[in-house]
């Protein structure tokens, strides 16, 4: 038999756990979160948005259906390091082609395995979210505490330029619908170009820090703000390009949310331990019907100071935080969970539909 | 939307008898309904024939009628109390038919009493398999290709169209009674007269079979709003082709990706969307997986046996919610139960694996075929929860509270070729055996992953036999590996094993189950154990005991028990004591996450137990309500320093004790049939010679009679002997006279140690000889002398005090020539307690806490019952579910469930209990006599009744000789040819069989085909000479008389 890996999970506060390692032997640290989604562990590992962060999932059992390319949201592993309770090695769904002990590997990212997750959890939700380092190593191998306290205690993930690794590097283009969509990518998930597609839409995806000048050349149809990393905090400069392009119909999800708030001169700040799973109820206050939503993010725009011209048209029920808002007369809206899905309920992709029917309306939203 | 401001009184409709099919989570679902319509300030009438349920308790409901589930009661009813709504969706197939019946009678429209939650038309789209089968292909969402058949000629315009095998179902029947599957045109022809026979709409519904795919539940949410979610979904181990209640089920699936899971609940939503359902729905789907195709197979309108599962597993209460619903709250306007902060429009995110596994019947009844399929043949389930799938499967099993069978090479094959209940242990046997998952998967279609799993099990088991270290033993509990399992491998006693964890401080925690994953704080106290490192049980430092539950619903351990377990929990509660329940059945009110202080839903044996204990450090554990299973708990417990509350080891010991018990009883001049017993068949056949046959003839230490025969000779006892039991120096076979033609009777009281407060003397109508949990009874007595029912009540007060009971206690008797012999003296929470806390109005289970607690009989000041009236319970049993099995009630309990009939008179009482145990008593037509010798002679007066009422009398030709004086239409035995009375109950002519077997327990094959006959044709099948006389002139009087309902607190005075 193989001698197992070991792996050791350093938080800020000094605790430390030690158990079994998979994946790539390799030391990171990154914020510690967790997500309660009790499917869709490729997509979440692929996610962009998870950029500087480890990952905690609240389902013990991961890898159960295998991996798969169509099951990737980008391509590559953005979290920095993975913990589960209980790794599947051997899946058997039919389109699987790999495990989760490969795929880590393959994407030189490594897991702890075995550990009571569901404590970190409850520290975490106690705790609020905290800076964590993750070593896994060989099994004759000593884990070197020093540097993994060092990086658990000075990693800052307000500090860390996510977004930058996250994004596309110059302009890419997708399909060839009539109706052209700048996408302006943040660290964009492949299912919302996906979305767009399958609505025949040309997509033009956009780096990060393209200039409003560089898009309107394209002379889009609309602009989607992409989901992505990090605080939004950092990103002014992104913030100051969705200033220019407010004449434009614009939908902005997750972090594009947060910075087409911050571009209409709202702020942001920081939850406990963020929003992260598949199950959130948000209502949609101008039909009050509530959504089951897919979310995955750390900060939340403050509802007081979202400003005169603009509408909070969606709340999350369980703590009450924006989910959504809307220019009360431009076709502009933006929601802070995901319609695309991927993992998660596929009960609001209807927005895509949405901001078509907006493009071709040219109302407001 | 708010609470629609209208509503101030509603009538909620339970599901009556326990069944195979309809179980305790409609017992459990109606309850969780009552209380939330109570907390609203509503008026609450219940419906229900099933004493034995927590419902027709007054803390659930405030009028309440123990009465039949037939129209013209819910219409009485409805008339009489002017509901203003109706709520059909709890109380299973039973409930929701009974409302479609008076709907299309138009009594709904005319009495002004509307559906609440979902619509009639929704529910009639739902359950028409062709009106579903339509609505399906207009959404675009893929059915099985299927023929809702009204006629031969259509089902077999289908059947040529496909291959067999195909599937047939009898439209609206409960638990797919009546369907199954047709490998041939035979079989075909058989399951699709039957279920023209058995259901209410003459309609089958046929369709192709998707045999080896996946099945997937999804449990569902919609309210008026159109907000819906998923609470749950569930993935059945067993693939398609067996009943869902029939399978090994685990929850949330284990082997969809996330693309499959949000295909299924899209499609799952588009249903219920275009159903409109308003409250809780289940939906099921099969998928192939190794291609990602799905097809829609079945939609339940209405809470289910899987919506009370999917409850238990996630913390969710869906009944309710879905009663919120139906009374017109939108999900975001219910607070979310289990947190108390977060809204109920979530979907609960589980980060544990629960397993359930079905209890089936077939210990009790060997005849039966043990093949699975479409049709539900199991009593009950347990639930399990664990980190992984290893410990939440292994927990289950434990929970089981069965041994493990033994298989042969033969054995091996048959179970794994065909679904049957040892499937699972087939599977893991063969591992064992050195098969490949490969050959498995194979020869079962189960999904590799399972197997895989199942084989990690197994290679841990080869592990543990060689070796035992802390590492290993770590690991092994991490999988859940019990510490009996553990030793048995290993080769120590448990004992060793539980103190080498403890060494290793191997210990378990306890988490939390939240719905929400550890996401929010959540309020509500229910745990299940782990090998993990946080413990989130907190113990204060109180007052506290724990209540042993009685694990799954199976033939002799029903739902009394778990309704005796709550009013334990209800009294301690009342008392400022913390209340700690432990138990491990999802359906029932026991595991409801608001019954007691604190809920362990864990394994009912002594490891999980005694940590809890351990943890919990109470003032003492209460065994006396769960039935045999706590009860056996009992010693071991004490043992451990454990403080058994109530009656002690010691004196349970002296009731179970044959020999100890004969002493007493001798001691205190009280008779008891002759008995004695064997440890081997010399001693038993010498032991009978002097008893003189007939004799009882049982094993020691059972539950309900398991194993029970009366036996007339030699040969008989010899092949009891050599096949139906184990025998040894510690298990010896008791021996009791038999005593022939003689009234049995039961009483249940309370001793505080000084005096005992009797609830009741129950007579039993069948004559001695039938189990008393089959037989029906009745309270007052009908027929014992004044001065015999005296001497039950002095005898049981003597004996209660001399033995040492304090708390509950029942004692049987049977009477002959007004002579009085003690049968036995059960220590503990009977069967019959619930059906006597209804007959009287009095909480006779709290009051025997309050006992346990130390209160005395004399401070309470409630004196023993003097009923004006008469309350009659009557049984039902599976044997339409179970072919094979004969109709013979013996001194083995076969029964399932019970109603009760409550009335001014005798006669009224028991016929209207017999509708309640839905008996379908005919008033005209023609009623067979086929009688055992000693009963045709006495037959004439009854023919003579019914032929005055207006019936007309068959007869088989033995019977026939001694029916003189009456028109009797001549049945040919079965072997000289037809009309006879298996041909003639075919052809439908016969309403009502009178059948008494001779020398029960043999099945003779005349008898066993009529009776089989007559349950096939739904028509009552009497066996019990004795029940047939008080049936006789139950319906004479009924005829005379109008049954009119009313309700509990009527009879009560209150």
């Amino acid at each position: 038999m193989l001698k197992k890996k070991k792996a050791i999970l350093v938080l800020q506060d000094g605790t430390a756990y030690s158990a079994e390692g998979i994946g790539a032997c390799c030391t990171k640290a990154g914020e510690l979160v967790f997500n309660t989604s009790m499917t869709g562990y490729q997509e979440a590992l692929s996610d962009p948005s998870y950029a500087g962060q480890i990952l905690i999932m609240t389902y013990p059992l991961i890898g159960n259906y295998g991996f798969s390319k169509e099951w990737q949201e980008s391509d590559k592993v953005y979290v920095r390091g993975f913990c589960v309770r209980m790794a599947e090695n051997a899946p058997t769904h039919f389109k699987s082609g790999s495990n989760l002990d490969k795929f880590l590997q393959d994407n030189e990212v490594g897991a702890i395995v075995g550990l009571d997750t569901r404590s970190i959890v409850r520290k975490i939700r106690n705790k609020g979210v905290m800076p964590a380092a993750l070593q896994i190593h060989e099994a004759g191998e000593e884990p070197d505490m020093k540097t993994l306290l060092k990086l658990a205690k000075e990693t800052d993930y307000s500090k860390i330029d996510c977004v930058t690794g996250a994004s596309c590097k110059k302009i890419i283009t997708h399909g060839e619908g009539k109706i052209k969509i700048a996408l302006i990518d943040y660290g964009a998930k492949g299912n919302i170009i996906n979305e767009l597609l399958e609505r025949k839409m040309q997509v033009m995806q956009f780096p990060h820090n393209a200039s409003a000048e560089e898009i309107k050349k394209c002379s889009p149809h609309g602009i989607i703000l992409s989901n992505g990393p990090g605080d939004p905090a950092r990103l002014g400069a992104e913030v100051n390009e969705i200033k220019k392009l407010l004449d434009f119909p614009i939908m902005g999800i997750c972090l594009g949310h947060q910075l087409l708030g911050c571009a209409a001169g709202a702020k942001t700040y920081k939850l406990k331990f963020g929003h992260r799973g598949s199950n959130h109820p948000v209502m949609d206050l101008r039909t009050k019907k509530v959504a089951i939503t897919t979310q995955n993010h750390g900060y939340a725009l403050d509802e007081k100071t979202i400003s005169n011209g603009w509408e909070i048209t969606h709340l999350n029920l369980n703590d009450n935080t924006v989910e959504g808002i809307a220019h009360k007369t431009l076709p502009i809206f933006s929601v802070q969970f995901h319609p695309e899905a991927h993992p998660g309920p596929r009960d609001s992709e209807y927005l895509f539909d949405k901001f078509l029917k907006l493009i071709k309306d040219g109302k407001n939203a | 939307m708010p609470k629609l401001q209208k509503i101030k009184k509603v009538l909620v409709i339970g599901s009556g008898p326990i069944v195979i099919g309809q179980s305790a989570e409609f017992d459990y679902s109606g309850s969780q309904a009552c209380k939330a319509l109570k907390e609203e300030g509503i008026h609450v009438v219940l419906l229900n024939s099933n004493p034995a349920t927590i419902q027709t308790d007054t803390s659930m409901a405030d009028t309440i009628y123990i009465e039949p589930l037939l129209e013209d009661v819910l219409e009485k009813i409805i008339i009489k109390e002017k509901p203003d709504g109706i709520i059909a969706t709890m109380g299973g197939q039973t409930a929701l038919n009974l409302a479609m019946q008076l709907h299309r009678k138009g009594a709904l429209k005319k009495h002004n009493a509307a559906l609440l939650g979902t619509e009639v038309n929704s529910i009639k789209l739902a359950e028409d398999r062709g009106d579903f089968a339509n609505l399906l292909k207009k959404i675009g969402e893929p059915l099985l290709d299927s023929v809702a058949a009204n006629t031969k000629e259509e089902a077999f315009e289908f059947a040529k169209k496909h291959k067999f095998p195909l599937i047939l179902r009898p439209a609206f029947t409960l638990g797919g009674t009546g369907g199954g599957m047709a490998y041939d045109e035979k079989e075909f022809e058989k399951l699709l007269k039957l279920g023209f026979t058995l259901s209410p709409t003459h309609q089958v519904l046929i369709e192709e079979s998707v045999l080896g795919w996946g099945e997937f539940e999804y449990e569902m949410m919609r309210d008026a709003h159109d907000n819906c979610i998923t609470i749950c979904n569930m993935e059945n181990i067993d693939p398609m082709g067996v009943h869902t209640g029939e399978s090994v089920v685990v929850a949330p699936s284990q082997t969809l990706s996330d693309g499959e899971h949000q295909m299924l609940r899209s499609a799952a939503i588009k249903i219920i969307r275009a159903l409109d359902i308003i409250g809780g729905c289940n939906i099921q789907f099969a998928l192939n997986q190794k291609t990602g195709k799905y097809v829609v197979v079945e939609v339940n309108p209405r809470l289910s046996r899987s919506s009370a599962l999917a409850s238990k597993a996630t913390g969710y209460p869906i009944a309710r919610v879905a009663a919120k619903l139906a009374i017109g709250y939108s999900l975001n306007e219910v607070k979310n139960a289990v947190t108390k902060t977060t809204p109920a429009s979530f979907e609960p995110a589980l980060d544990y694996v629960v397993t359930k596994i079905p209890r089936w019947p077939f210990d009790k009844m060997p005849q039966s075929e043990r093949r699975l399929g479409t049709q539900m043949k199991s009593t009950g389930e347990v639930m399990a929860i664990g980190r992984t799938f290893e410990q939440s499967f292994q927990k289950a099993l434990s929970s089981l509270d069965q041994k493990l069978p033994d298989m042969s090479k033969a054995d091996l094959k048959f179970h794994l070729s065909k679904p049957t209940d040892w499937r699972v242990f087939a599977i893991l046997q063969s591992l064992k055996n050195g098969a490949t998952a490969g050959e498995i998967v194979e020869q079962t279609s189960i999904h590799p992953w399972f197997i895989h799993r199942l084989e990690a099990i197994v290679k841990m088991e080869e592990i543990l036999r060689a070796s035992l270290d802390e590492r290993i033993l770590r690991e092994a509990k991490r999988m859940g590996f019990s510490d009996s399992q553990i030793g048995k491998l290993a080769k120590k006693s448990e004992d060793e094993v539980r103190k080498m964890r403890k060494t290793h401080n191997i210990l378990p925690v306890f988490k939390m189950v939240d719905t929400c994953a550890g996401e929010f704080e959540a309020k509500t106290p229910y745990y299940y154990s782990t090998y993990e490192d946080e413990n989130e049980s907190i113990c204060k430092d109180e007052k506290k005991v724990i209540v042993l539950g009685s694990g799954p619903i199976r033939i002799g351990q029903g739902i009394e028990f778990d309704y005796c377990c709550c009013h334990a929990s209800f009294a301690l509660k009342k008392k400022g004591i913390q209340s700690i329940l432990i138990n491990n059945n999802p359906e029932t009110i026991s595991t409801d996450f608001d019954t007691s202080d604190k809920l362990y839903f864990e394994p009912l044996d002594f490891e999980n137990v005694m940590n809890i204990v351990e943890h919990e450090k109470p003032m003492g554990v209460i065994v006396q309500f769960g039935g045999q299973t706590s009860i056996n708990l009992a010693s071991r417990l004490a043992e451990n320093g454990v403080n058994i509350l109530g009656t002690s080891v010691d004196a349970i010991d002296l009731s179970e004790d044959r020999e100890r018990f004969r002493q007493i009883l001798k001691k205190m001049n009280l008779r008891q049939p002759e008995n004695a017993t064997a440890t081997n068949l010399q001693q038993a056949l010498a032991a009978a010679k002097k008893i003189t046959y007939p004799v009882v003839v049982r094993p020691s230490y059972v539950i309900a009679g398991r194993g029970m025969q009366i036996v007339y000779d030699d040969e008989g006892l010899t092949s009891y002997m050599d096949e139906a039991v184990e025998v040894s120096n510690k298990k010896p076979v008791l021996i009791d006279k038999y005593i022939d033609k003689a009234i049995e009777c039961e009483i249940d009281g309370i001793c505080d140690g000084e005096d005992t407060w009797i609830a009741g003397i129950m007579e039993h109508i069948e004559r001695a000889g039938v189990h008393s949990g089959d037989a029906s009874c009745t309270v007052p007595p009908y027929r014992l002398k004044a001065e015999v029912q005296e001497k039950i009540l002095s005898s049981s007060r003597e004996m209660a005090k001399e033995i040492g009971i304090v708390g509950a206690v029942n004692i049987q008797y049977v009477v002959k020539n007004d002579e009085l012999y003690v049968l036995e003296l059960n220590p503990r929470g009977s069967r019959t307690m619930p059906y006597l806390s209804k007959a009287t109005g009095i909480p006779i289970v709290q009051m025997a806490t309050n006992v346990l607690l130390g209160d005395k009989l004399s401070q309470m000041k409630i004196s023993e019952p003097q009923l004006s009236y008469y309350a009659v319970k009557s049984v039902v049993f599976p044997f339409l579910k179970l072919p094979g099995v004969d109709f013979i009630l013996g001194p083995e309990m076969k029964s399932t469930g019970e109603s009760m009939g409550i009335d001014s008179s005798f006669p009224l009482a028991y016929y209207k209990s017999l509708l309640g145990a839905n008996l379908n008593i005919p008033t005209s037509g023609i009623i067979a006599f086929s009688l055992k010798k000693g009963d045709q002679e006495r037959a004439l007066p009854l023919a003579q009744k019914l032929e005055k009422m207006g019936f007309e009398i068959a007869a088989t030709p033995g019977t026939a000789s001694f029916l003189d004086g009456s028109k009797i239409i001549h049945l040919n035995k079965i072997s000289s040819g037809e009309p006879n009375l298996e041909s003639e109950l075919k052809n439908g002519k016969i309403k009502m069989v009178i059948n008494t077997p001779s020398k029960g327990g043999r099945s003779h094959t005349d008898g066993f085909a009529i009776r089989r006959a007559a349950l096939e044709a739904n028509v009552p099948c009497i066996t019990n000479f004795e029940a047939a006389e008080a049936l006789i002139d139950a319906m004479e009087v009924a005829k005379e008389n109008n049954l009119e309902p009313k309700s509990l607190q009527e009879y009560w005075g209150k």
